[in-house]
């Protein structure tokens, strides 16, 4: 079968300064992969590399077998990759529904029909949709931009650290979307701080070190290793 | 109290009316293209010049030619962009304004070239104003500067919150590089900006013509308080530019009545520096502006 999304081997960074030193994953249909690994390992900067926002001096990036490698953002997003980064991922000053009119700007077709089925996976949007997104709370702005990226119906999702600021409950619930958005059929590569909760849902996992793969197992796997256990998760399982 | 209404509350929603116009553009550049454009003025002067010429060709009314001169302004400002600014979009901000500062002498002195330096007009004559209940008396002019001013706005309001290239506009304003992570033509939301931008400056200088003169320094003169009505308003705002251009204008106005004694409080010849000391005091009290803008 072939792989949703592929990096295989990726060296690169920005400007002078390398921080990917060779980074392999890949993503099967359906499955939610998290990448983990301290601060500095390179985990968003992988992400970026997929997204075109990094220029990649050696290895490659493939789309469901074909090579986007160096492709800029505006064509990923065409192909049907969509990314959540992990701050100013909201128009703050655009309505809750005009955000998520913009996350079809690549459409040319009828939107109406998707935009009731991501209100219908976010009901919590619906109160608010004439309200600048920017009034929203944080965990109401996390489903504004995971829906705006969903308009697109994308082949995959990345989001980056969709957890980070926000209080236990809602990192829960924030979760909790991120199960039901895959349960539709679109896989999933997340980049988060909370490992123990990110490999909790996710199918494989991927452990960054230093810009380079360090580990890779099942996410019970990850959960259940002695060395991911003192790394990451405050001392042994 | 009529004479206030007259000379001081009515000329001042006419000039606000024009500043509101013209700060759209240059708030919009700002927000959009992330610099101050120097040239904004002169673009105007320019468009006041090419409907000078249809005048010329035609003899029909200013108004009816505006249109046409709005396609031949955006025009210019689309290939000013092509040709200047395209090259600088990654430069620092600093450049793209001293590119601008030096793309409003290239203007200024094309339009002097071609169309002389001295005084002109478009309609000679005197218009006499309507007198309604033996005391208020508006000029025609007046009239029609006004209302075309609104309906520009609310065409610009239409634009922004109504059309996808609008809102896509809105978008990248509030944060270029999601706009770019989302698939969204930066490209055709600049081009976009320079059209409205150079629209409505061609309109704020074709209005001014017509209640003043024509002249090749009739924009450059009136680029300050259209700066500091972005600012008042929050650069950035397109509703901030429209508020804070009438606030410029009709304070502008009415600092020259005789609040105290018989003598105008600000003589006429210092009314440009209102406009100055409101933008300092607007920046150090509430720099983000009245509906909070982008702080730069």
């Amino acid at each position: 079968m072939t792989a949703v999304l592929e990096l295989d081997d990726v060296v690169g960074g920005y400007g002078e300064t390398q921080i990917l030193h060779g980074v392999s994953l890949r993503v099967e249909p359906g499955e939610i992969v998290a990448i983990i690994g301290p601060n500095g390992a390179g985990k968003s900067t992988a992400m970026k590399a997929v997204f075109g926002l990094l220029r990649l001096s050696s290895g490659a990036v493939r789309l469901a077998g074909q090579d986007i490698t160096n492709t800029p953002p505006d064509q990923v997003v065409k192909q049907g990759v969509c990314y959540v980064p992990q701050t100013s991922n909201i128009f703050p000053t655009l309505t809750v529904q005009e955000n998520l009119e913009m996350g079809a700007y690549v459409r040319d077709d009828d939107i109406r029909p998707r935009l009731a089925e991501i209100y219908e996976m976010f009901p919590d949007l619906v109160a608010k949709r004439n309200q600048p997104a920017g009034t929203l709370s944080g965990g109401q702005r996390q489903m504004v931009a995971m829906g705006k990226a969903l308009m697109l119906e994308p082949k995959i999702l990345l989001v980056d650290e969709p957890t980070a600021g926000l209080s236990p409950k809602i990192r829960g619930e924030i979760f909790h979307i991120i199960r039901d958005i895959n349960a539709t059929g679109t896989p999933i590569l997340m980049v988060e701080q909370n490992a123990k909760q990110a490999l909790g849902i996710a199918a494989r996992g991927y452990v960054l070190v230093d810009g380079r793969n360090r580990l890779e197992d099942t996410g019970q796997g990850l959960l259940a290793n002695r060395e991911v256990g003192e790394m990451f998760l405050g001392g042994g399982t | 109290m009529i004479e206030f209404v007259n000379f001081h509350l009515i000329p001042g929603i006419v000039l606000g009316s024009i500043y509101a116009l013209g700060a759209i553009g240059i708030t919009l550049t700002f927000g959009i293209l992330r610099f101050a454009n120097f040239a904004h003025g002169e673009t105007m002067t320019f468009g006041v010049y090419v409907t000078l010429t249809l005048i010329w060709v035609t003899g029909l009314h200013p108004l009816v030619l505006l249109p046409l001169a709005m396609v031949v302004t955006s025009a210019v400002a689309l290939s000013m962009d092509r040709v200047f600014y395209k090259p600088l979009r990654a430069s620092p901000t600093i450049i793209l304004v001293m590119a601008s500062f030096g793309l409003m002498l290239m203007l200024r002195s094309v339009t002097q070239f071609s169309w002389g330096v001295q005084l002109q007009s478009f309609q000679p004559g005197i218009q006499r104003p309507y007198v309604l209940f033996d005391a208020l008396r508006i000029s025609p002019k007046h009239i029609v500067i006004v209302i075309a001013a609104i309906i520009l706005m609310l065409a610009v309001h239409y634009l922004l919150t109504r059309t996808k290239i609008g809102k896509a506009m809105r978008a990248m304003a509030d944060s270029p590089e999601l706009a770019r992570l989302t698939g969204i033509e930066t490209e055709r939301v600049i081009k976009a900006t320079w059209i409205v931008g150079a629209s409505l400056a061609a309109a704020a200088g074709v209005f001014l013509a017509i209640d003043t003169h024509v002249e090749t320094m009739m924009g450059f003169k009136i680029l300050l308080p259209l700066f500091a009505a972005a600012i008042l308003g929050g650069v950035g705002s397109p509703y901030g530019a429209m508020l804070g251009g009438l606030v410029i204008g009709i304070v502008e106005e009415i600092s020259t009545y005789p609040w105290i004694g018989d003598a105008p409080l600000v003589s006429p010849g210092y009314k440009a520096g209102v406009a100055f000391a409101l933008m300092v005091v607007m920046l150090i009290w509430r720099p983000s502006g009245l509906l909070r803008g982008r702080v730069f």
